[in-house]
């Protein structure tokens, strides 16, 4: 367990032979979390949640150690971080230093990890806080406590993304066949009605016979599954799209 | 001995359904409970244990934030380990801290200092009382592997 905050895995680089660059797939199909939270209890939940549905992980205990863990606290982009593998980044909002928006933000900057779905966990169900984060192209919010079957279903949907991008991600970012498409611009407004076939859907050719969430239904189940605090606040800002409100008010969609 | 080991099997499981039924646990300790497998057979235990250290230090940085002998009381300052507290007591299940923990973030906020002070006293019992049940509740559950028994898996709805 990473109890002193500090890195715990193997970098993918270390773990190959030594002249191996794009060659020998090791666990391709194994998913890397980088899970951030500055909370010891919670980093000790978050990563079990995560090993227990067959991820490896790397936790730490601020903003800042992420970044460094992926190589983006200086400005030169080194050739070792290229061929780190990371598949998806979760994130605690509320964190001493470096927010997980802020965080968010210069991972969404990098041209490294810019493809890298990020999850924003949160105890507060405050909604100009969520939609904030998805516009800055956060993949999902998780609403603590984080409960076994909001990995699980995180989980799936990273299956079916590294198993069709061959692990490839990173390699190309233009890459159109990158599977978990990242939102629209944030200058236009999210148009998703549920019964339509959005334009925003997981492009896939997987035979899975359940259906693929965009990712503002994925996040629409969490927020409205779990009991809201007394402290809690929703918010509401008028201006902000008024589907994504009607989509969280009908849960199930998962 | 398997008389023995069903009756321990009996009172782990009235005393487990008690402490959520008072109020103790809720249903996030349920969801810890899920993620303990023979694997890992001491997790639940493992966490509460660093969930409890937590409280020493968190309390201790609030009573020292809300210490008038020092200067002005820092309400920010307290508001922020009670925030800190909150957060864990609702990833372990700790029902009754994390209810005081809002209650006392509003007095925080409010900069109600006789708010405050009651509400770290009050923090301050409800967790030792709660590190208490669960010291025993650990203990049933030693009793009846001790036995030859498995711990019984205990349906609270």
């Amino acid at each position: 367990m990473a109890r002193d905050g500090g890195v715990s895995c193997l970098r993918r680089s270390e773990m190959m032979n030594v002249g191996g660059i794009e060659s020998a797939p090791l666990d391709l199909d194994e998913v890397h979390v980088l899970a951030v939270d500055d909370s010891l209890v919670d980093r000790i939940v978050i990563e079990r949640l995560l090993r227990i549905t067959s991820c490896k992980v790397t936790a730490v205990d601020s903003g800042w150690r992420a970044l460094e863990f992926l190589g983006l606290d200086n400005e030169k982009a080194s050739a070792e971080f290229d061929s780190l593998k990371v598949d998806l980044i979760i994130t605690d909002y509320c964190m001493p230093g470096m927010t997980g928006y802020e965080l968010l933000k210069k991972i969404k900057e990098s041209s490294n990890f810019k493809e890298v779905p990020v999850v924003i966990m949160s105890s507060e169900n405050v909604l100009t806080r969520i939609d904030r984060c998805l516009e800055e192209g956060a993949q999902d919010f998780l609403l603590k406590p984080v409960k076994l079957a909001d990995v699980k279903r995180l989980r799936n949907h990273l299956t079916k993304d590294v198993k069709l991008s061959n692990g490839n991600k990173r390699k190309l970012p233009d890459d159109s066949d990158s599977v978990i498409s990242s939102l629209p611009p944030p200058s236009s407004p999210l148009t998703i009605s549920p019964e339509s076939s959005p334009p925003l859907t997981i492009s896939t050719e997987s035979s899975d016979s359940s259906p693929q969430l965009s990712p503002v239904e994925m996040f629409s189940t969490s927020p409205l599954s779990s009991p809201i605090d007394d402290d809690d606040v929703l918010t509401t800002s008028p201006e902000e799209s008024p589907i994504r409100r009607q989509m969280m008010r009908s849960p199930g969609l998962d | 001995m398997d008389a023995l080991i069903s009756q321990l099997q009996r009172q782990f499981r009235d005393y487990t359904i008690s402490l959520y039924q008072q109020g103790f646990l809720d249903d996030q300790f349920t969801e810890l409970k899920k993620l303990q497998d023979d694997g890992s057979p001491d997790f639940v235990a493992e966490v509460l244990t660093l969930f409890f250290e937590d409280c020493v230090k968190l309390i201790s940085n609030m009573a020292r934030a809300l210490d008038k002998t020092t200067g002005t009381v820092d309400f920010s300052q307290v508001g922020a380990s009670v925030h800190q507290l909150k957060g864990s007591s609702s990833s372990v299940g700790a029902k009754r801290v994390k209810a005081l923990c809002v209650s006392f973030k509003e007095y925080c906020e409010a900069k109600n200092y006789e708010g405050c002070v009651r509400c770290l006293q009050q923090v301050d019992i409800e967790y030792k009382a709660l590190k208490t049940k669960l010291q025993d509740m650990f203990n049933l559950e030693k009793q009846i592997i001790q036995a030859g028994g498995r711990v019984p898996q205990v349906d609270i709805n």
